[in-house]
């Protein structure tokens, strides 16, 4: 029973995946495709999660704490390049 | 007007710590879990990627004055030289060895070489990894000095 719910779980997951993945490629403006590949990396960390549930292993969990990480610092990078237009500014006092 | 982004640079000084310690972390792991040289260095090159986009590059040049070029050289030299020290006693190449000394408090501590090995890797990979970044990503501003 309970595997069937984590599998029926991993099963929405990957549906609404590729919901997202719709949204990144037809959205109309840039910031809903910035939070459509942002909200992909919170599925997959979720469906990790979930993975190392059904798997009954520990081995999972630096793969995710990294993955938030890299998802973090990429969303921060797209999101400044939107904003400014460039991404390391040499001099920020000018 | 100027932008302000008090938050992100909040953040930034927290979360930045946060990685650094979680790559040393998944250095020393790398004996006998998931982890090791490669994926340290990447993680180390997350956090100063980190501190570049909240701060800009003249005040992280200021905290961390090295060449990434130079730290990417004495990686693979470091590497290259664990490799081929396994000469000196006649076995292949990068054959790795291990020891084990007794501290009186702490106990059995395992020694290897090839952590000297990764020490190489991790610092190959981060000094590539920051120059990569720091070329690619430079403002126009600096052709014009």
């Amino acid at each position: 029973m309970f595997n069937l719910i984590l599998t029926l779980a991993l099963f929405i997951f990957s549906l609404s995946v590729a919901l997202f993945l719709y949204r990144v490629v037809k959205g109309p403006s840039a910031p809903d495709r910035i939070i459509a590949m942002d909200t992909i990396g919170i599925n997959l960390i979720a469906m990790m999660a979930i993975l190392s549930i059904l798997l009954k292993t520990y081995a999972f969990f630096e793969v995710i704490l990294l993955f938030g990480i890299l998802s973090f610092i990429g969303t921060i990078a797209f999101s400044k390049f939107i904003e400014r237009g460039i991404l390391v500014e040499y001099d920020r006092d000018r | 007007m100027k932008p302000n982004d008090v938050i992100l640079q909040t953040v930034t000084k927290v979360a930045s710590f946060i990685i650094l310690t979680f790559s040393v972390y998944l250095f020393l792991a790398g004996h006998h879990n998931p982890g090791g040289g490669f994926i340290g260095g990447l993680g180390f090159a997350c956090a100063i990627t980190l501190l570049f986009l909240a701060f800009d590059i003249k005040k992280v040049r200021e905290g961390l004055p090295v060449d990434f070029t130079t730290i990417a050289f004495t990686g693979v030299f470091i590497a290259v030289a664990t490799g081929m020290g396994s000469f000196l006693f006649g076995k292949p190449f990068l054959s790795q060895t291990f020891g084990s000394i007794d501290i009186p408090i702490i106990g059995e501590i395992e020694f290897a070489t090839a952590v000297i090995f990764d020490t190489g890797v991790a610092l190959a990979v981060f000094g590539t990894a920051l120059s990569i970044i720091y070329t690619i990503s430079e403002d126009s501003s600096i052709w014009k000095r």
